[in-house]
């Protein structure tokens, strides 16, 4: 039966055209970016490595298809989390705001297998957005400007990491990457849970994201005990894999505490949907 | 035993410190058609929702098919249909493929086929690919009814099935109710506001007002045993109460107005007094029973 329900809500999110909102972003938004590094992308360059021009040259292609795409990652991670809860924070909501809830509930179907194919649509259509970016950023980004050394600034300094050995770094980041909107689709469908309508948890889950990274980022000390739990915290892990020596360590606890957020926000979901008097 | 389809035994249910659905209790047996009648926010659609295990009642138990409907919700659910208040659907998609949803998590294994059959049966045949989003109302009560037969339910269950309709559309749908019943043997609870349309369709009901059970019984001896008031326009109106009144003590006059007159009466005399009159030589130009179930209904609920 969760199987069923997991196909059924797999042809609901295909024929929502909202579905395609966050794709059609993501299309427009790279293109944007690819079009403009193309366009001025050199002086752009310029201005991030003139800093470094009286200890090091830089020969060969710096505005390589990799750098590209991870600028355009660095860009639009952040932003990602809404075209997810877009779709994620409606499933259960949008349900009850339709009516439809009322007529799933009265099926041959627990709750809990309603609510879990809810879970895994939801993933199959943050998965889809997670490598609908990594198509266009890392693809087409590399068929536009060619591939070469990756050039990444971080904390430490610099970094250059060899052409080959540059795409499982992209397959970690994405995968983590993949594992925060993870959370957030998490996020959303457990808030959808306690609402009637559509743009309530969709609202809130924004405000949350919001709210946790403020707290992320200001440099306040009574936030320092709570900070490395937020999720938020980690939604930048991907950035790890782009590290030499790589911080597994680091990257290990990033996975863990999204997992951990992921499962709570199911486990959370599961007992207020089983519990929930359908009145709508 | 097997004859008792549902079983509510003092339900309860509270939102907050309201009190929705009172001590309320009522047997369905198979084959019935039984109506619940009530006002508007009597509490109908509350118990039906306990009924299927939308809301967890506070007190009382459900039992249906002799299984208790919180431990037994799978099979039990598996042998119901039902559209509770109103149906909805997917607008952005088509009326065929709402079906297949419903049907896939309904344990049946209705085909394409049985799709195409059940819009044809309800009256939507040529519309299985159009968006539900273009529907009137009645198109979608009609694709509710689709949606609540397609996997062959031994109990159906409708809450308020008819409103919204247009009087053609209510006309199918209340033959199509007594379709259910004598030609598939199917026991139905028909949830509705309107006394009239339960006096036609059920056979027994139960009336419930402010969440509490008023009267239960078979529809014929709850409606049928009450007074009647009936309004006789004749020649001489003042002739006609002296006639009444010599032969016809039990009837009482409650009106004489121009050429009319309003009396209270037993169903059971009309045919003697219309003989009566007719002998004593009185132009009747109408007789009409002035019964309304909504007196009735009022008359219940105010006792």
């Amino acid at each position: 039966m969760l199987l069923k329900s997991t196909y059924n809500e797999f042809i609901k999110i295909a024929a929502k055209p909202r579905s395609y909102l966050g794709l059609g972003a993501i299309t427009i938004l790279v293109g944007v970016i690819l079009f403009a590094l193309k366009a001025d992308g050199m002086s752009f360059i310029e201005f991030v490595t003139s800093s470094f021009e009286q200890t090091l040259s830089f020969e060969g292609n710096i505005l390589n298809g990799n750098l590209v795409a991870f600028i355009i990652l660095q860009m639009l991670v952040i932003h990602i989390p809404l075209l997810v809860a877009l779709v994620t924070g409606d499933l259960v909501s949008g349900e009850a705001a339709m009516g439809t809830i009322r007529m799933l509930a009265t099926k041959p179907i627990s709750r809990t297998s309603l609510l879990l194919s809810k879970f895994i649509a939801g993933g199959a259509y943050t998965l889809l957005i997670v490598v609908w970016l990594g198509i266009m950023a890392v693809v087409v980004g590399k068929f536009l400007f060619g591939s070469g050394d990756l050039m990444v600034l971080n904390s430490d300094g610099l970094v250059i990491l060899q052409e080959a050995d540059i795409n499982w770094r992209y397959f970690g980041g994405f995968t983590v990457a993949f594992l925060a909107m993870l959370t957030v689709s998490s996020l959303s469908i457990c808030l959808s849970c306690f609402s009637d309508n559509s743009i309530g948890p969709i609202v809130t889950t924004m405000a949350i994201i919001i709210l946790f990274i403020i707290i992320g980022t200001l440099d306040v000390s009574i936030f320092d005990n709570v900070r490395p739990f937020l999720f938020t915290t980690h939604m930048a892990a991907w950035r790890s894999f782009f590290e030499d020596p790589l911080p597994v360590a680091d990257i290990r606890n990033s996975i863990v505490i999204l997992l951990i957020h992921n499962l709570v926000f199911v486990f959370i979901s599961l007992y207020k949907f089983n519990r929930k008097d359908i009145t709508s | 035993m097997d004859d008792k389809i549902i079983e509510v035994n003092k339900l309860s249910k509270y939102f907050g410190t309201f009190e929705a659905v009172k001590d309320v209790s009522f047997t369905v047996n198979k084959g019935d058609v039984f109506g619940f009648h009530g006002a508007n926010g009597a509490g109908k659609s509350t118990t039906i929702r306990c009924i299927l295990s939308l809301i967890t009642p506070n007190n009382g138990d459900v039992k249906i098919f002799g299984e208790s409907i919180s431990t037994n919700r799978f099979e039990i659910l598996k042998r119901v249909g039902s559209i509770i208040e109103k149906p909805d659907f997917y607008k952005y998609l088509s009326a065929e493929r709402n079906l297949e949803i419903f049907a896939r998590i309904s344990g049946s294994d209705s085909t394409k086929k049985d799709i195409y059959k059940m819009l044809d049966f309800v009256g939507l045949n040529g519309r299985e690919k159009d968006k539900v989003a273009g529907f009137s109302h009645g198109m979608k009560q009609r694709l509710g009814i689709a949606q609540t037969l397609l996997h062959n339910p031994d109990l159906i269950i409708l809450d308020e099935p008819t409103t919204g309709l247009d009087p053609q559309g209510i006309i199918d749908i209340r033959n199509l109710i007594l379709e259910l019943k004598n030609q598939h043997n199917k026991t139905v609870l028909l949830s509705s506001h309107q006394l009239s349309e339960i006096e036609i369709i059920a056979n027994r009901m139960l009336i419930i007002n402010k969440g509490k059970s008023i009267i239960e019984g078979e529809v014929s001896k709850l409606l049928n045993a009450e007074e009647l008031i009936v309004n006789i326009e004749v020649d001489n109106p003042e002739k006609c109460v002296l006639l009444i009144s010599e032969h016809f003590p039990a009837i009482h006059i409650q009106e004489i107005k121009n050429n009319q007159l309003l009396i209270a009466t037993d169903k059971n005399v009309i045919p003697d007094l219309t003989k009566a009159l007719v002998a004593g030589e009185i132009q009747i130009f109408a007789i009409e029973s002035k019964r309304k179930l909504e007196d009735f209904f009022i008359k219940i609920i105010s006792n």
